[in-house]
């Protein structure tokens, strides 16, 4: 079984483009350039460069030794918190953007949930001198204050999606709706493994950096280019596919995506979409979504904006819906805990979707000479308002 | 394929079409707006079926979907208000609505409803012409539907030509690069953009939709093509004037 895009944009059952007619020349531009343009040993060059020089790759792999000895396990860290902007999320915006010139794109728009995807962009929208709009949830705004204040500095206007759950679901639809408005000078960096195709892949080949470092370093520490186990957090799932890209085929590397099951999974109030999800469309793709008996989409909820999701990636749905990935859900409490935890013993503060992929170790016991890599997609430093509150620090 | 949308369309008048939300403003209130359009001239109508995520909708529209769910409309309800719909209706009428819902309800169950009800179309803007030829359009076909498809100024010649020779009933021409409601009036890129069109001699009559609010719009785009669709301003007279107001609306556009 392939767990790679194929020609019609599909993995496995889900994918596709389920885009309005008015977004078909903009989609079809990417669709047929995408490739072409990052295979180019100049565009390579180029972005290879500014992610050693001006991004700080390759992010460490750090082995956490104390909380291996906690787990009885070998635990290693995929330092992406330590990207320039905090977070795995500039991998794929410093791809996108050099993609944008290459079409000769004057205006940048992007979504943005935990407000890094927003930052990142912002970032190389002032990089490379162009004109940024993010739109972001009004709830989000609220709960992300440091990231929307970075992004205002970095130049980017900050659009409030006030429709819906007022979340990452609404300001998508914002951000297609501008793309519809404006469909000649208007590239949109989508932050996730989602959209229509070839979004999804289009990013996960940018993300893919994370798993083919991972290899490298694990050969140097280990003596092998491969985990037993890789575990990422997953919203829409773009530090997933990038750390699961390069084990895809390689049925020795157990898969974990991890999902946020909020309040628990059966409390109404929970972003866990393979547990609760069905396959369905959204933002322009067929993949598993939380949705209605009617086809109504779910308002989702978690404690991490980034995870605040109602869909998954089509390439999760599909190693979901195959049995390639194992998927585990993580509540709003234990996803804390465990960002309070890796503090306090390995001194790292994660971002709190990060947190989530933290508490699998808790949840799922690993053999004490396994090779277990976590993604560590994002710095706490936006979260600490919501750190501070839970524990009354 | 020839239903009530052929027939109307070979009338050779400029046809008026007006959408509406169901299930807004009030639930209950889809048969009687169906009925008041009838009476008050109405050539053809587009029956929205609500969605919590519409993408290609402005403000206005989005905001009667979510209200009409809110009142609880859904795809079931929807069919069972328009169960006798046939009785004193007799304009062409078809269901406007994201792809989801159908696919949620099975679309062949969901095309068997609209032919036993006796919709004539509909317009799906998230189910792209590919798609629909590989896996929708026997359906579409067994039941007598005509699936719209939507067109814009970014269109290509190529694909306008393959629209055209995929569509059955018409094509909807979005007047302008951009979502439901969003424009008011039309500059020379939209009147070059329906003489060009005009000029491809397609095989399918068109009707130009997206910032058609009155008198003057609807004639302006109705020069080069068969009809007009007014939407977001249909809804907004019904937000501030009720069901009650629909003839003044009409009366108003031509």
């Amino acid at each position: 079984m392939s767990y790679h895009v194929d020609q019609n944009g599909y993995y496995g059952n889900f994918g596709g483009a389920f885009i309005p007619e008015m977004l078909y020349p903009n989609v079809e531009e990417l669709r047929t350039n995408y490739l072409q343009i990052m295979n180019d040993p100049s565009f390579k060059k180029d972005f290879d460069q500014l992610l050693k020089d001006y991004v700080g790759r390759p992010t460490p792999l750090y082995f956490a030794k104390r909380l291996s000895e906690k787990y009885g396990t070998r635990i290693y860290f995929k330092r992406e918190d330590l990207n320039h902007t905090g977070a795995h999320k500039v991998n794929n915006t410093i791809g996108q953007i050099l993609l944008a010139r290459k079409l000769g794109k004057k205006r940048i728009i992007a979504e943005t949930g935990a407000g890094q995807h927003g930052v990142a962009t912002a970032t190389v929208c002032a990089l490379m001198g162009m004109q940024c709009v993010v739109y972001m949830g009004e709830i989000d705004i609220a709960r992300q204050a440091p990231n929307v204040a970075r992004m205002k500095m970095l130049g980017a206007e900050v659009r409030p999606a006030l429709s819906g759950s007022r979340t990452l679901k609404d300001a998508t639809n914002e951000a297609i709706r501008d793309w519809i408005n404006n469909p000649l000078d208007t590239h949109y960096i989508i932050g996730s493994a989602i959209g229509p195709h070839p979004y999804p892949d289009m990013v996960t080949r940018f993300q893919s950096v994370i798993s083919e470092e991972i290899r490298k370093q694990l050969l140097e520490k280990e003596g092998r280019d491969y985990p037993d186990h890789v575990v990422a957090c997953i919203g829409g799932g773009s530090n997933a596919a990038g750390s699961y890209y390069h084990f895809l085929d390689d049925t020795r590397v157990n898969i974990i995506a991890v999902e946020a099951a909020g309040k628990g999974i059966d409390s109404g109030e929970s972003a866990a979409t393979s547990a609760l999800g069905r396959e369905g469309i959204i933002h322009g793709c067929k993949t598993l979504l939380m949705q209605t008996d009617d086809g109504q989409i779910t308002e989702p909820y978690s404690i991490s904006a980034g995870l605040d999701y109602p869909g998954v990636g089509p390439m999760h749905a599909h190693l979901y819906a195959s049995k390639r990935g194992e998927f585990i859900s993580v509540t709003d409490d234990d996803a804390m805990n465990a960002g309070l935890e890796l503090t306090r013993l390995e001194g790292i503060i994660p971002a709190i979707e990060t947190a989530h992929a933290l508490a699998v170790p808790q949840q799922r016991p690993f053999k004490k000479d396994e090779v277990v890599v976590i993604n560590l997609s994002g710095r706490g430093d936006k979260d600490l308002n919501t750190y501070i509150d839970h524990f009354n620090l | 394929m020839n239903n009530r949308i052929h027939a109307k369309l070979r009338e050779q008048k400029k046809v008026l079409s007006i959408y509406f939300t169901a299930g807004y403003p009030k639930l209950e209130d889809t048969t009687r707006i169906i009925r008041e359009l009838q009476s008050s001239g109405v050539d053809m109508i587009e029956i929205g079926l609500p969605f919590s995520d519409p993408l290609a909708d402005g403000p206005t529209i989005q905001d009667s979907s979510t209200k009409a769910l809110h009142n609880g409309m859904t795809t079931e309800k929807l069919f069972e208000q328009l169960e006798d719909i046939r009785e004193d209706v007799d304009i062409p009428l078809i269901i406007m609505g994201y792809f989801n819902p159908m696919l949620q309800y099975g679309v062949e169950a969901f095309c068997k409803r609209c032919a036993a009800i006796g919709i004539d179309g509909l317009i799906i803007p998230d189910l792209p012409v590919e798609v629909y030829e590989a896996s929708y359009k026997d359906i579409f076909e067994t039941y007598g539907l005509a699936n719209i498809f939507l067109i814009t100024p970014q269109t290509s010649e190529a694909r306008v030509r393959k629209i055209d020779a995929t569509s059955e009933g018409f094509i909807y021409m979005v007047s302008s690069a951009s979502v439901t409601g969003a424009k008011s009036t039309f500059g020379n890129a939209q009147e070059e953009y329906f003489d060009r069109i005009a000029a491809l001699n397609l095989e399918t009559p068109r009707i130009v939709g997206f910032g058609i609010s009155n008198a003057e719009t609807f004639n302006t785009a109705t020069k080069k093509a068969d009809g007009a669709i007014i939407g977001s301003a249909f809804i907004k007279h019904l937000t501030h004037h009720g069901v009650e107001k629909i003839k003044d609306f009409i009366a108003a556009i031509r």
